[in-house]
């Protein structure tokens, strides 16, 4: 009995640690990059909910075929909004923190800016779409599963498995590609890089691709999780993967996993033993104690040399 | 084949370079000496385009390659595109990154495959303690093995001509004069060179011609075996 619940709980906090974490690895690579904090990615997040929301409803209403069925549609979506969301992050990079960059304006200034521009995006959403919450659409039928007297459905399972890959992926782009090794070069010496003949906005683009390609798969793994859309969601989770960034060691791609699954058990496990009221004033104590004591997170140096 | 010419520049509102006109021809290797906050890494810099907040800003005058204009060229083509690279004034190896991994980063604009392959080669055989310690994160390295690996990733971006601030700051006597006979093989298979250097006499043994700055101006040029001779020389560089 005891065995069941710790792993139910343990599957519910994979799944949390997985959306935290998929959203923090953008938080952490632009911070690698740019040594900016980019408070406008919980928004990205919401952004990207939203346009599988809409591609999705399309594939399945006005545009359904016979040959696409809902499960094509899924992984259709999943792609698309992963394109589109990086764009829309691309943009932001190119729109709002370049040109500040350009003139040389001190960290504190792209900060607020970042902050500006997610408050744009929800208000944007909110005015174009208005306040009423969307139900995401099913296009995974979901199966529930029962093993050993553990629930769990093929989304969840979905969720942890495409994480860990994501994990993986990003791992190998970052040790074995060029480009991954650009990005960790700027962490480490930001004035040597053109000298290799790199073109950092380049890297720049790419770091904010990938980052906002992961908010969105995350925001598409969310809403097949939990249908129900706002324009505020990207607030309180994208705020939570920030703190999940941190909590890892902030510039660096395994912080943000570490980080995020630690915040998922933290949460889940508060709440199952604790009245839910509590959650979150609890889990965020034990973090503040582990962050006081090691203020750098889990994989943090102290130094720049990040990612 | 590189011609700056009255060229001022300034950091901020403070002009660091007040016109100077210096050329480098194919083949050669120039010195360009003075005091500290002469200038030196200043027109290095300006040369490669490097941006502020490190770089200076051109206000006047002209720096042209083989007939191009370099002053609209940001810094990353200006080693892709024109084939001049920098060894920096402190080295900037990526601390973070293998030997290895610093070296194949500098690639990143090539895609002459076997080319790459043969130059590595090179840079191995010209420092066999890079090739020891290829998997080993640079800020472990020692400083002439660092210097050794700044002027290995500046070969293996595939530049005709290198730019070097102060490459022998902080090695013995014995390795400078290893670190110069290394550079004059570079320079005989066929790579033209630049180099600033504190230590004028070594600097003036192995360079063709050389100039001089002062507060960023030029206040002497020639030969580097007659300025070796110059008495104003002797007396301010070569004690
Ligand atoms: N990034 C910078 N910002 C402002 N002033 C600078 C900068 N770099 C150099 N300077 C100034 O420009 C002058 C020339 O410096 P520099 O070119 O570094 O001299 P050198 O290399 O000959 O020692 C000095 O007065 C120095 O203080
Ligand atoms: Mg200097």
């Amino acid at each position: 009995m005891f065995l069941e619940t710790f792993l139910q709980n343990l599957l519910n906090a994979l799944q949390w640690g997985s959306f935290y974490a998929l959203i923090a690895l953008g938080y952490t690579m632009v911070y690698g990059v740019l040594l900016l904090i980019n408070f406008a990615h919980g928004d990205i997040f919401m952004v990207g909910a939203y346009v599988a929301f809409f591609i999705a409803t399309l594939l399945l209403g006005q545009y359904s075929s016979p040959f696409l069925p809902p499960v094509l549609v899924f992984a259709i979506t999943v792609v698309a909004t992963m394109v589109i969301t990086s764009g829309v992050g691309v943009a932001i990079e190119r729109i709002a923190y370049r040109p500040l960059r350009r003139k040389g304006a001190s960290r504190l200034y792209v900060v607020i800016t970042a902050l500006m521009c997610g408050l744009i995006l929800e208000n944007g959403n909110l005015a174009l779409l208005g306040a009423s919450r969307r139900n995401f659409p099913e296009m995974l039928s979901k199966t529930a599963y029962n093993i050993g007297g553990v629930n769990f459905t093929n989304v969840k399972l979905l969720v942890i498995l495409t994480t860990i890959a994501v994990f993986i992926l990003l791992e190998t782009i970052v040790r074995k590609t060029r480009l991954g090794m650009a990005m960790r070069a700027i962490s480490y010496d930001r004035m040597a890089v053109p000298l290799m003949g790199i073109p950092v906005d380049t890297v720049i683009v790419f770091t904010f691709i990938l980052g906002s390609s992961m908010a969105a798969l995350a925001g598409v793994l969310f809403a097949t999780a939990y249908p129900v859309l706002e324009p505020y969601m990207g607030a309180l989770v994208g705020w939570k993967a920030f703190i999940a960034a941190v909590l890892g060691g902030i510039g660096e791609i395994r912080g943000a996993f570490a980080g995020g699954f630690l915040l998922g058990f933290i949460e889940i496990f508060v709440a199952a033993l604790f009245p839910s009221t509590l959650r979150d004033l609890i889990a965020f104590s034990i973090l503040l104690v582990f962050l006081s004591i090691k203020p750098t997170g889990i994989f943090g140096v102290s130094r720049a040399t990040k990612i | 084949m590189l011609t700056v010419a009255d060229l001022h520049v300034k950091y901020g509102n403070i002009e660091a370079l007040h016109g100077i006109s210096l050329s480098v021809e194919e083949g050669e290797i120039v010195a360009l000496l003075g005091a500290n906050g002469a200038g030196k890494s200043t027109t290095l810099m300006s040369i490669m385009r490097l941006a502020p907040p490190e770089g200076p800003v051109v206000t006047k005058g002209a720096i042209s390659y083989n007939g191009a204009d370099l002053l609209p060229i940001p810094a990353h083509n200006v080693i892709a595109k024109h084939g001049i690279g920098l060894v920096p004034e402190g080295r900037h190896i990526f601390g973070n990154l293998t030997v290895f991994e610093n070296l194949k980063l500098a690639t990143f604009a090539r895609n002459d495959k076997e080319r790459i392959g043969q130059d590595y080669e090179r840079v191995f055989s010209l420092f066999p303690r890079l090739a020891d310690r290829r998997t080993q994160r640079g800020d472990l390295l020692s400083g002439g093995e660092q210097q050794m690996l700044a002027i290995g990733r500046a070969f293996m971006s595939g530049v005709k001509f290198i730019l070097l601030d102060e490459p022998s700051m902080g090695l013995s006597p014995l390795l400078m004069l290893e670190l110069f006979r290394v550079l004059k093989s570079i320079n005989e298979s066929g790579t033209t060179i630049m180099v600033v250097e504190q230590n004028a006499r070594l600097a003036l043994q192995y360079a063709n011609r050389a100039y001089v700055l002062e507060a960023g101006k030029i206040v002497l040029e020639g030969k580097a075996e007659d300025l070796a001779t110059n008495p104003e020389i002797r007396r301010a560089y070569l004690g």
